[in-house]
């Protein structure tokens, strides 16, 4: 693109084509090729094996998966549902108040995550809001993380909806809710999709709040990931670095599927 | 069409024009706008409008765009809220119902059909808003599929349909439900000519099918009000300038933007008006006295516009008719069946079409036209849009 002639056009490549391998492919290749690493101490490995892998669906590891997915699902759920709400209800609303809400979202998505961690465990430390060391602080956590973004993708997807389409559903005799079932929520499918999957993403990788308030027995996978690495065993963190990466992908193009479907129609 | 009485006169003083028709009294709903008025932050977009549709009739609301007729079609339809003034639909006062209680079919001009539904299910969603059984929503979205010739394609999804397609989905979806009043909304701006024509003939017949159905047409196209509408009204800056029949409105202009936004009138420049026998007058223009109608009686020894039609106009080479003009030729155009000419006369630049010419006027050419008084009015000259 921009580039013209053929030669340049090869040229481009020749420098873009490794330059992307060494950014992007280097770190994912190592932390893959460590996975399945015996031993490791020339510029490849010397042995090979699926140990990492077998041992990671094991008790620990294998429940540090299943809790990262769930906080994700869990999460990433109540986001879309509470971000969706906030769009719609802020959509009529005047520019003034609706800019100062606005602000009020994205909030959380400024902030370092640590320090909402930090702010989640010094406020829910005293009764009646004692949510240390429960699951449900962690869920919270992820939460007020990733619903500005939801909010954020939903109210882009309300901004584009064709505005006929929902007054000639209500010319028509639809009441709000009716309306809101049969044209809004499916006009807006896609842009729901994408806000899941983009907080879906983000909960998988958080670590940041997630390391200050997480109770014991309830570790998400870049939890486990840290102390593995913290405890200097390598190539299990590499193996379930992997197995979250490739995770969060599988879902991801799920999503997407059926995010593309959505569009078609 | 409406016979020339139920004509109303635009009053010289700016008082908004009050619309109404005689009732064609039938069994379906009014449309009654009254003294309304509509402002968003500081700017009023619709000032004091009143007008009634009468039951089964079609008015046209035209004007040039941003004269607020859309406003106007969605404050019947709810989506717009009169600062003061009411809406009546039938005998309801509307003003403060919800859109979705106002029982109205709506058709916009991008169609707006729902793309995630195939197009049966377009057509059956105001049924199933209504909480229609199951078996009435098979047998009438069949019907109105029919009656707009979509029967074939109720399977399909919007997009796979054609512009002129989609806009008869979008009529047949505005009918099924039964409603007693439609609001169109430019419905075939967005289509191309010739279909636009089939399309016309086709809204002319759904309404002889339906003669009980009260129309609100809103269209910057004068070609469809006239071909469609029983009343016109004539909208410019959020009043309504003009309203009547169609006919007696191309005919009888009350002023000058009517005549020269319904047909493109020529406006001459006519004073010291003399009253004649029936309803004739004389004026005088430029150095010769010129006859017409005075339809709208306008007063002895006053100025106003003698307002002819382009096809009004009859050629010939020298002045021996009575009411006969003398110009020089500026243009000649031809354009298949019709010749079009300008020339200028008495300081104007007129217009004229006649049928194809053998030997047409050259540029530069001295010619006369005349017309028949019967059909030509005298138009007060508006004081306020000079
Ligand atoms: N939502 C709105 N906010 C502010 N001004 C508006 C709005 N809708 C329409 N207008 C203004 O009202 C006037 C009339 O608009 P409209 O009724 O759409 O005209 P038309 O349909 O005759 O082209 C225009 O000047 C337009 O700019
Ligand atoms: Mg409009």
């Amino acid at each position: 693109m921009l580039v013209w002639s053929k030669s340049g056009r090869i040229a481009t490549w020749a420098v873009a084509v490794p330059l992307f391998l060494l950014i992007y492919g280097l770190p994912i290749g190592v932390i893959v090729l460590a996975s399945v690493s015996g031993q490791w101490n020339d510029i490849l490995p010397t042995k090979l094996t699926l140990a990492h892998y077998s041992d990671a669906f094991r008790a620990d590891s294998f429940d540090a998966l299943k809790g990262s997915l769930v906080t994700g699902v869990v999460a990433s759920g109540a986001a879309l549902v509470c971000g969706t709400w906030a769009a719609l209800a802020l959509r009529k609303m005047k520019p003034v108040p609706r800019r100062i809400l606005d602000l009020f979202f994205f909030i959380p998505s400024a902030v370092p995550s640590v320090s909402i961690g930090l702010g989640l465990l010094v406020a829910f430390s005293q009764p009646p809001l004692l949510l240390n060391g429960t699951k449900m602080i962690v869920l919270i956590a992820h939460f007020v993380l990733i619903s500005a973004f939801t909010y954020g993708n939903v109210t882009a997807g309300l901004s584009r909806l064709p505005i006929d389409c929902e007054q000639v559903a209500e010319s028509l005799g639809a009441r709000p809710f009716y309306r809101l079932r049969r044209v809004t929520l499916p006009l807006l499918a896609p842009y729901l999709i994408a806000a899941f999957s983009l907080s879906f993403a983000l909960s998988m990788g958080e670590l940041g709040a997630t390391v200050m308030v997480y109770p014991p027995g309830w570790v998400t996978l870049p939890v486990r990931i840290f102390s593995l690495s913290d405890r200097g065993a390598i190539f299990d963190a590499a193996t379930m670095a992997t197995i979250l990466g490739a995770a969060t992908l599988l879902v991801l193009i799920g999503l997407s599927r059926i995010s593309t479907k959505a569009m078609v129609r | 069409m409406a016979e020339a009485t139920v004509m109303e006169r635009m009053p010289a003083s700016s008082k908004p024009v009050v619309a109404s028709a005689s009732a064609a009294a039938a069994s379906g709903s009014r449309i009654g706008f009254e003294d309304v008025s509509v402002t968003y932050g500081s700017l009023t977009v619709l000032h004091s409008f009143t007008l009634t549709v009468n039951p089964g009739e079609i008015v046209a609301l035209i004007g040039p765009s941003g004269s607020g007729k859309t406003t106007a079609l969605r404050a019947v339809a709810g989506f717009v809220k009169p600062s003061s003034g009411r809406i009546l639909i039938g005998d309801r006062d509307v003003t403060y119902l919800a859109p979705y209680d106002r029982k109205i079919g709506m058709v916009v001009q991008n169609y707006a059909l729902f793309p995630h539904m195939r197009v049966d299910e377009n057509v059956a969603f105001g049924l199933r808003a209504h909480g229609a059984a199951e078996d009435v929503i098979r047998k009438r979205v069949p019907e109105c599929l029919a009656m707009v010739g979509m029967a074939a394609y109720g399977k399909r999804y919007p997009r796979e349909l054609s512009g002129g397609q989609q806009q008869r989905v979008a009529i047949a979806r505005a009918l099924a439900p039964r409603p007693q009043v439609l609001l169109l909304d430019e419905p075939l701006s967005a289509l191309d000519a010739q279909i636009r024509r089939s399309m016309l003939d086709e809204l002319a017949k759904l309404h002889r099918d339906l003669p009980n159905l009260t129309v609100l047409y809103v269209t910057h196209d004068q070609t469809e009000a006239l071909t469609l509408a029983n009343h016109i009204g004539i909208m410019r800056d959020g009043r309504l300038q003009a309203f009547g029949g169609a006919q007696s409105l191309f005919r009888h202009p009350p002023n000058r933007f009517a005549a020269e936004f319904l047909g493109r009138a020529n406006l001459l420049p006519a004073s010291d008006l003399q009253p004649g026998e029936g309803d004739r007058a004389h004026v005088r223009f430029g150095g010769t006295v010129l006859s017409a109608r005075n339809h709208h009686r306008l007063p002895k020894g006053s100025d106003c516009l003698v307002c002819v039609r382009p096809h009004d106009f009859r050629f010939t080479r020298t002045a021996t008719e009575p009411n006969s003009i003398g110009g020089t030729v500026v243009s000649v155009q031809w354009q298949g069946d019709v010749h079009n000419i300008t020339f200028e006369a008495g300081g104007q630049t007129v217009r004229m079409t006649s049928t194809p010419m053998a030997s047409p006027p050259a540029i530069g050419e001295a010619i006369a036209v005349h017309f028949d008084p019967d059909e030509v009015t005298l138009v007060p000259e508006d004081a306020r849009h000079g």
